[in-house]
Order: C-alpha cells, then sequence, then structure tokens
C-alpha cells in the first residue's frame, strides 16, 4: 500500500527542489508542495505539474489527493500570517 | 459521436457545468458533494455530468483536460479545476467573481 512518505518522494523526484509536506491514511492523501517551479503558473498548471511526477500512481493506487501548491514567496507570506 | 466530441458538446451546453460523482441531490464523493456546496454558496446555476453514469465520460474527461481526478469544473468552456481549487478560488472571492461574471 502506498504512504504519504512515498507520495513525498514522488513529488521530489518529480520536481527537484520542491519541499513537500504529506499525510494521509492509504487510500486519502493530503500534500502541501512548495516549488519554485510553480511561479508564474496558475493553479491548474501547478497541480498538473504535481500530477504529472505521480504519474500512473495518480489513476489507480491513490485515490484521492487534497492539493495545496505555493511557491516559496508564496509559503514565506502564509508563514507571516499564521 | 466519438467520446471528446460529446464531452466538448455537453461543456459547450451551460456555462457553468460540473463532472462529478452521482447527482447534486445524491452525491457519491465527499469532494464532488463539496464542491457542489461551493458553487451553491457562490449563487451558481450550474449544469452536472454524473461521470459514474457513463464509463467512457469518466475517462474521456480525464483526457480531455489532462487532469486525472473528478470533480472537474468548468465555467464558459474553460477547465478551472478540481475541489481543492474550488476551495481556494472560493476563500479568495474569486469563484463567486467568476459566477457573477456568468449572469
Amino acid at each position: 500500500m502506498i504512504q504519504p512518505e512515498d507520495i513525498k518522494q514522488m513529488i521530489e523526484r518529480g520536481l527537484p527542489g520542491a519541499h513537500v509536506t504529506a499525510g494521509g491514511d492509504g487510500r486519502h492523501f493530503e500534500a502541501v508542495v512548495v516549488f519554485e517551479g510553480f511561479v508564474g503558473k496558475n493553479m491548474v498548471q501547478q497541480h498538473q505539474m504535481v500530477y504529472r511526477a505521480l504519474g500512473d500512481k495518480m489513476q489507480a493506487e491513490i485515490h484521492a489527493l487534497s492539493l495545496r501548491t505555493l511557491t516559496p514567496e508564496e509559503y514565506r507570506a502564509q508563514a507571516a500570517n499564521t | 459521436m466519438n467520446v471528446q466530441d460529446k464531452i466538448k458538446q455537453q461543456i459547450a451546453s451551460d456555462k457553468i457545468v460540473l463532472y462529478m460523482k452521482g447527482t447534486p441531490q445524491f452525491p457519491q464523493c465527499g469532494f464532488s458533494a463539496k464542491s457542489v456546496e461551493l458553487l451553491k454558496a457562490s449563487g451558481a446555476e450550474f449544469s452536472t455530468v454524473d461521470v459514474l453514469a457513463d464509463p467512457d465520460i469518466r475517462q474521456g474527461i480525464k483526457e480531455y483536460s489532462n487532469w486525472p481526478t473528478i470533480p472537474q469544473l468548468y465555467i464558459n468552456g474553460e477547465f478551472v479545476g478540481g475541489c481543492d481549487i474550488l476551495t481556494e478560488l472560493f476563500q479568495k472571492g474569486e469563484l463567486q467573481r467568476m459566477v457573477a461574471k456568468t449572469k
């Protein structure tokens, strides 16, 4: 069964330099991805980049994934707010 | 008509179209249910397509948008996103603005 750690590693492999935190119970997962490469991309494109990194797993083993994508700048702004 | 043509026709059939699992009255998945709620809270009038009713559409819509999950929202023929993006757009008030513009 796929684990949050696997998801973290797959995303980080597909998006080199990305910082990923992932959680979940083996069927439903959530991940926050902070990546410089998201700059200038809209949310759909950002999520598509993450989905691409997960490839076939996204079609089969990962039943559901809640995704949040942030640029490093957005992440810092958010951290400052909370 | 092939599946992709059928999908194009569905997306063009209304200003706001939500591909979901189940129906607004009986959603079959939490993410679909939440998307319906967000649209209602935004004051949207919308059509839905139940992907569970047609396996070809269920697979075809993923290929159409290059997006691996359901639900999927389309406004004026444009793919807007899935449940996470709808949630974020709603929190920013952006979804409400997009809905208002369709009226």
